[in-house]
């Protein structure tokens, strides 16, 4: 297998007493969706956060392109090309599809705004995406459904040439049709040679597009395995029990001496 | 705009159904019809309430029509129109600012003071007034944006404590007299006619030449862009309503055939200018997107890398700066600064003209030119009333009525938005 893009090595996290994450390692590997599952609690959404920079590291390396980096906010994370597509998709419903894209970096030609050149690029990544649900890239975000915003959310993180995507629970509230949408694109996204993650609820999403899977069990990384390896029943055992079979954390955590 | 029912991919672009819409006239009449019904009425129902306003007046009163009275009418709208359009940034992040109009009046009195009591020239005065301006909306955007106070609450408490200001430096029934040439020209002076026809003939070039650059630059690109006609029209409908402006203005309106009076009024030129520049920095530049993105969702602007609470503190500040402009106007329009002056409802009469004009009060909506159309159609009632020989409690209802229909439009229109989607 190829170098991961991105790596955590030994990720300890606490917030006060409670012990959050234990000695979790997680890989992005370039072209490959790398799924992210767990129970509510497991600490997914900590370990995304603390990727995105949001929250810094009780111990643990942070390894981008097989450097060591040090982030310490999500601007450095983002400068490393991470973009995080979180859940409430942050995007302003009176703007049109183009102005959210380049929402606060913004093209400027002589201290004016650049609209021909910002309309041209969120068109030329729409469609290097195959967007085939979008009318125009002028239309407000407000006139937009459900997978639609999805869609535009995602667009803007690729068109910084980002080479990983966080995406937080991207078809939590679409239809199926939607849904169906948002998986060929976080598919293509793979294909484009970025590194994805997906974090997502859903099994048969899950299983339909991931490479990987990396399932949490109460802080720890109970597998992390090859998504073809895997069926949804072992991934439902070792996100609600920790293991299945062989896989999985050989102790039960919560009733081990710590 | 029914989007969602047709995701039918068409012939063989990778971006299919990105269409650079609407070639055609019809189409884009179309659309636009869309968009009203979408509740999108932007300043349309104002400009129909004007429309049905100088009729009735017409019609009422022999001295409405009058180009005497047309003129006074546009002088009394100055203030109010450019109070209303400082509040745009303010209300673009949904938020208000109730203090403005003291706060203009205290800048007002500050640049009054320096020219009567310590003989300074208008220009360091006007500059003073400004930087008092700035600093109190520096202070009200402080408390809002890094305090958390809700800015009804903070500028509540400036409405109030700047009367006190006002009172403390003119003293109870005083007044500073606003004598000087310039500023006092402003209300009471007009361009010479041939400047008027030269400053109109430059706007309506100046704005074809952008209209027509752009829609040049747009079909080269391959971008949506408006069918040709749509651009011709809308330069058109600007000549024509800048033409028939100042061709009115520049009839002689005086009674006394000795002393004609002809002219733009001074005060129009302010207005336009200050149109003009926020047109610009509302659509042109990076703040202005910032202020509608703050508006919009400021959430989604945090994490775009968008310093909100700076946004806020400059909204007020710039809301405030542009207040002072407006308490000068007014200084100019009554030749006094008075320590009630900017109070009772000079503000309520700008949020009203503002929210006419169809800026929305939830935030994100609105375009510089709304609060001149809806201050036209205030100072209209005002001065069509007060013809009408009518008392002035018939006054306050009619207004309070208007601007409470302007903002059921707006609250209706909202809601009508989040239904269609538009």
């Amino acid at each position: 297998m190829s170098e991961p893009l991105l790596e955590l090595r030994g990720v300890n996290k606490s917030f006060g007493v409670v012990h959050v994450l234990h000695d979790v390692d997680f890989a992005v590997y370039p072209g490959q969706v790398t799924a992210l599952v767990g129970d509510n609690g497991a600490g997914k959404s900590t370990l995304v956060k603390i990727i995105a920079g949001i929250y810094g590291r009780d111990t643990g390396d942070y390894f981008f392109e097989g450097q060591q980096v040090e982030v310490h906010s999500p601007r450095d994370v983002a400068a490393l090309g991470v973009e995080v597509v979180y859940q409430d998709l942050a995007l302003c419903d009176n703007l049109d599809i183009t102005q959210n894209m380049f929402l606060g970096r913004e093209e400027v030609k002589r201290g004016v705004l650049d609209e021909p050149t910002m309309e041209g690029r969120a068109r030329e990544t729409l469609s290097s995406l195959s967007v085939r649900t979008v009318n125009s890239v002028r239309q407000t975000v407000a006139s937009l459904s459900g997978g639609q915003r999805q869609t535009v959310a995602i667009a803007k993180a690729v068109l910084w040439n980002s080479k990983i995507v966080l995406l937080d629970e991207p078809t939590a509230a679409l239809g199926v049709a939607q849904t169906r949408q948002v998986l060929d694109l976080v598919r293509r996204l793979a294909d484009r040679g970025l590194g994805v993650v997906l974090i997502s609820h859903n099994m048969t999403d899950v299983l339909e597009v991931a490479d990987r899977i990396t399932a949490l069990y109460l802080g720890r990384v109970a597998a992390d395995v090859a998504a073809k390896d895997v069926t949804t029943t072992q991934i439902v055992e070792l996100i609600t029990a920790g293991r299945s079979g062989d896989l999985g954390i050989s102790e039960n955590p919560a009733t081990a001496s710590v | 705009m029914t989007i969602e029912t047709n995701p039918t991919p068409v012939d063989s672009t990778t971006f299919a159904g990105d269409t650079v819409r609407t070639q055609s006239l019809g189409g884009f009449f179309q659309e636009y019809l869309n968009r009203l019904r979408g509740g999108d009425m932007g300043s349309l129902p104002a400009i129909l309430g004007l429309f049905v306003l100088v009729v009735i007046f017409g019609f009422a009163s022999d001295t409405f029509t009058t180009k005497l009275n047309i003129a006074n009418l546009m002088t009394q709208a100055g203030p109010i129109c450019v109070l209303a359009l400082g509040l745009v940034p303010v209300l673009l992040l949904g938020e208000i600012d109730l203090s403005a109009g003291v706060a203009g009046s205290v800048g007002a009195m500050t640049s009054a003071l320096l020219i009567v009591d310590h003989g300074q020239g208008w220009v360091v005065a006007v500059l003073a007034g400004l930087a008092v301006g700035a600093v109190i909306g520096l202070a009200i955007g402080l408390l809002v944006a890094r305090l958390g106070i809700p800015s009804f609450v903070v500028t509540l408490a400036f409405f109030l404590g700047l009367q006190g200001v006002l009172l403390k430096f003119i003293g109870q029934g005083g007044s500073v007299r606003f004598n000087d040439d310039v500023l006092r020209g402003l209300a009471i002076k007009n361009v010479d006619p041939t400047v008027g026809w030269i400053g109109a003939a430059v706007i309506v070039v100046g704005f074809a030449l952008l209209s027509l650059r752009t829609y040049r630059v747009q079909v080269a690109r391959g971008l949506q862009h408006p069918p040709m006609s749509v651009v011709l029209i809308r330069i058109s409908v600007l000549a024509v309503i800048l033409g028939a402006l100042v061709g009115f203005m520049n009839q002689n309106r005086s009674r006394n055939p000795n002393f004609p009076i002809e002219g733009v009024p001074r005060m129009l030129i302010v207005v336009v200018a200050l149109l003009i520049l926020w047109t610009f920095i509302l659509t042109r530049t990076r703040y202005g997107r910032h202020l509608y993105a703050v508006g919009g969702n400021a959430e989604a602007a945090r994490r775009a890398g968008i310093n909100v609470a700076r946004i806020r503190t400059s909204a007020f500040i710039l809301c405030t700066m542009m207040a002072v402009i407006s308490g000068l106007l007014l200084a100019a329009n009554t030749g006094k600064v008075s320590p009630g002056s900017g109070g009772s409802n000079t503000l309520l009469y700008a949020v009203g003209a503002a929210v006419i004009g169809g800026v929305s009060l939830f935030g994100g909506r609105g375009r510089a030119i709304d609060p001149i159309i809806g201050g036209v159609v205030i100072a209209t009632i005002n001065n069509g009333l007060l013809l009408l020989n009518n008392a002035s409690w018939i006054n306050s209802v009619v207004t309070g009525g208007v601007l409470l229909l302007a903002a059921s439009v707006d609250a209706i229109s909202r809601r009508r938005r989040s239904a269609a989607g538009v």
